[in-house]
């Protein structure tokens, strides 16, 4: 920031935050870390954070935590700028890691979606698809969540700053379930739950609140996905809204997985 | 810094900061006077509203969520509303007053990180919050005790904070026990005293002359401050016109979205005029209706009475304050009534015998309109008979007050050039000051900003 007050060493690491496309909930999840918030200043220089400072300072920067896809031209140069100017880039979220709500626009017709939105198409510079940054430059790792889970953003910087990897475990949600002692909504109540194939994270939320998971962290490492979707099938569902369960919040995560079968 | 053309200049000024979203702002200086101020949002476009068609009605509430992080609850509730509306289901008593306490969670959290993480560094000189916690540490700690307070509300209600999971059609997926709520009052109760607090400090801070020559828009509800719900009410900016409503269901015959070259968001305009929505059209259109408390917050922090000069007619409250750099004052005395009403909600809780009414698919086309922290948001679905989506259409509030704000900053820019504030660093500091005044959700837009000076002929270096 502007000359620190503190006896801060100026070689404090320096951290940048980028948006892509998204709706800046993951970026607003450092903000929501209140209690940590001015310690993880004090560790390091916020360099480049627009949503939060005035002040930006050009790089390189030592992590980078990337919000949001890419889905236009312009998105295109600017991975790869801040890919070239970052020692550690780390996706934060959904749409960086997955292309987010707004790749459901990869299996429609963009042209068509924007005389929907638009009168004047022309105006507007978008790309066809909505793709993770990973499909653009190399990521050191990527964060899931729609949003992000603020406990797993404070580990994952903090293993930064202590030079080791992240320790955000990628069994199912199931696991939280259990450990906090929730009834299956599936098994008890018939309700088609994403839980068993969905990466954990949340703390088992949905269930939790008497809901199914929607999937709205992405695949888990080891998945089942086919022994599932009959359950789906038997609890109401049909192909299409099975569908849509799947590739809503992780548009296409959960497409290797259904080809792949048991991981 | 470019050289183009001959006798023009163009200046380019680091991107506009602290706002939620993308924008680049655009200035023409022709001898000294603004020909020209233009807001472009170039948030790439999501897409929204095309990929709702062909989803169930159960869905727009989960999906329309993630247009904006800083304020789910409104996209959820007004999805909400407008599928309701079109199923013809009512949600009532306990229900409604849950999705009531979930907004006032929402409004604690986002009104508060807006005013000391975004807004306050402006007055006292910082880049950002780190800066003010330098010279203000015990108001940075208390702003960020009540943002953890609004958030932990929604999380409480809501599963988490940012796209809560808890909301659904008819209610709620689980609706809490009394005994669940009633510890949190403890917390309220702190939280009203760091609101009062809040209102204070902010008061003391210098406020400059201005004022938005916009109509205001905000929901009006009868005997109490709108939120969840209500009627879209105009507040002419002519003083001799009385205010007027509309029915929401015609919306859209009012307020007029057009698409402008230089954005991605939509422009829209009230029955052709520039309008205003947000935290000073809801005290414009409401404030005779807070609670005594966060009246007696508005009166002591300049204000004026809002409780004073509204006849019987519906007529004019001698409180409407124009000054958008006083939007923060209204937004702490928000934050003050959003903390009161949710312990008077957690007060008078009682279980609602069942956590949500059943919405039934059918035909119809349904309205559904909240007060977003930022302003005024309107959902509407086209229904078919097994409840799929054809059409949506979804109208937030920075697309509604783009116009205001670039009027105004053309108005500031204008005064700023006339008291000799001409240098980049100065005229990009007022910009970007003015537009926070604004509290513009950019990310709304399915949408940060860089500002381009272009001046004829160019100023002596
Ligand atoms: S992943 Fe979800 S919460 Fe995060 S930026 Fe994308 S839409 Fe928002
Ligand atoms: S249970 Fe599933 S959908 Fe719900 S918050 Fe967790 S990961 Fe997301």
């Amino acid at each position: 920031m502007t000359t620190p007050a503190t006896s801060r060493p100026p070689s404090r690491p320096r951290l940048g935050v980028f948006k892509f496309a998204s709706c800046d909930g993951c970026q607003l999840t450092l903000l929501d870390c209140e209690d940590e918030l001015l310690g993880i200043a004090d560790e390091l220089e916020i360099a480049h954070f627009l949503e939060a400072s005035s002040d930006i300072a050009p790089g390189p920067y030592d992590l980078s935590l990337v919000e949001g896809s890419v889905s236009t031209p312009e998105h295109v140069e600017r991975v790869r700028r801040i890919r070239a100017e970052s020692r550690r880039l780390v996706t934060i979220g959904a749409c960086a890691t997955a292309g987010g709500v707004q790749a459901l626009r990869n299996y429609a017709d963009v042209e068509e979606y924007l005389a929907v939105v638009y009168a004047r198409p022309d105006y507007i510079a978008t790309l066809a698809t909505s793709t993770p940054i990973s499909a653009h430059v190399p990521v050191d790792f990527e964060l899931r969540g729609c949003p992000i889970d603020r406990g797993q953003l404070v580990e994952v910087i903090t293993a930064f700053l202590a030079g080791r990897r992240p320790g955000v475990p990628d069994h199912s949600v199931c696991f939280a379930c259990k450990r906090r002692g929730n009834v299956c909504v599936t098994v008890a109540h018939g309700t088609p739950c994403l839980g068993p194939v969905t990466h954990a994270g949340c703390g088992a939320l949905c269930p939790t609140y008497g809901r199914g998971c929607y999937g709205c962290f992405g695949p888990a490492g080891t998945t089942n996905l086919p022994a599932l979707v009959p359950l789906m099938h038997r609890d109401g569902m049909d192909e299409e809204a099975v569908g849509r369960f799947l590739h809503t919040f992780n548009v296409t995560a959960f497409t290797t997985v259904e080809e792949e079968g048991p991981g | 810094m470019s050289e183009p053309a001959a006798g023009s200049r163009v200046l380019r000024i680091p991107a506009l900061t602290r706002v939620e979203g993308e924008t680049a702002l655009r200035l023409r200086v022709h001898d000294g006077v603004v020909a020209e101020a233009r807001l472009s949002i170039y948030e790439a476009p999501r897409f929204f509203e095309a990929f709702l068609r062909g989803r169930a009605h159960t869905e727009p509430p989960d999906l329309t969520s993630r247009i904006c992080g800083i304020c789910p609850v409104a996209y959820q509730l007004s999805a909400c509303r407008a599928v309701e509306d079109a199923c013809g289901a009512v949600v009532d008593g306990q229900l409604a007053a849950l999705r009531r306490l979930l907004y006032c969670g929402e409004w604690i959290e986002s009104q508060t990180l807006h005013i000391h993480l975004l807004h306050a560094p402006d007055f006292l000189g910082h880049d950002d919050v780190i800066g003010l916690s330098r010279s203000h540490p015990g108001h940075v700690e208390r702003g960020l005790r009540l943002k953890q307070t609004g958030n932990a509300l929604v999380e409480l209600l809501g599963g988490r904070a940012i796209h809560p999971v808890n909301v659904r059609l008819g209610g709620f997926h689980r609706t809490p026990a009394a005994a669940e709520l009633r510890p949190f009052a403890e917390r309220l109760r702190t939280a009203l005293d760091d609101a009062w607090d809040t209102v204070r400090w902010v008061a003391g801070f210098d406020f400059p002359d201005a004022e938005c020559d916009a109509d205001l828009l905000a929901l009006a509800e009868p005997g109490t401050y709108a939120i969840e719900s209500g009627t879209p009410t105009v507040l002419p900016y002519d003083r001799t016109l009385p205010p007027r409503g509309f029915p929401l269901r015609d919306f859209s015959d009012h307020v007029k979205e057009e698409q402008v070259p230089h954005s991605t968001a939509l422009h829209s305009r009230l029955d052709g005029r520039r309008h205003l929505t947000g935290s000073l059209a809801r005290f414009g259109v409401s404030g005779h209706l807070l609670s005594p408390t966060a009246l007696e917050a508005a009166r002591e922090a300049g204000l004026g009475d809002p409780s004073r000069g509204r006849g019987a007619a519906g007529g004019r409250t001698d409180a409407v304050c124009r000054n958008p750099y006083k939007s923060i004052l209204v937004r702490a005395v928000e934050v003050l009534y959003a903390v009161e009403e949710a312990l008077r909600i957690i007060a008078a809780y009682e279980r609602p015998a069942r956590p949500y009414v059943e919405v039934p698919a059918r035909a119809g086309v349904g309205h559904g309109a909240t007060e977003a922290p930022r302003g005024l948001l309107y959902h509407r679905y086209t229904l078919d008979a097994a409840g799929r989506v054809t059409d949506a259409c979804i109208v937030p509030p920075t697309a509604q007050n783009q116009g205001a704000i670039e009027e105004d900053l053309r108005r500031l820019v204008q005064a700023g050039l006339d008291r000799g504030e001409d240098s980049e660093a100065e005229l990009t500091r007022l910009c970007e000051h003015a537009i926070r005044n604004h509290d513009p959700c950019i990310s709304c837009s399915a949408h940060f900003l860089e500002l381009e000076i272009e001046r004829s002929p160019a100023p002596p270096r």
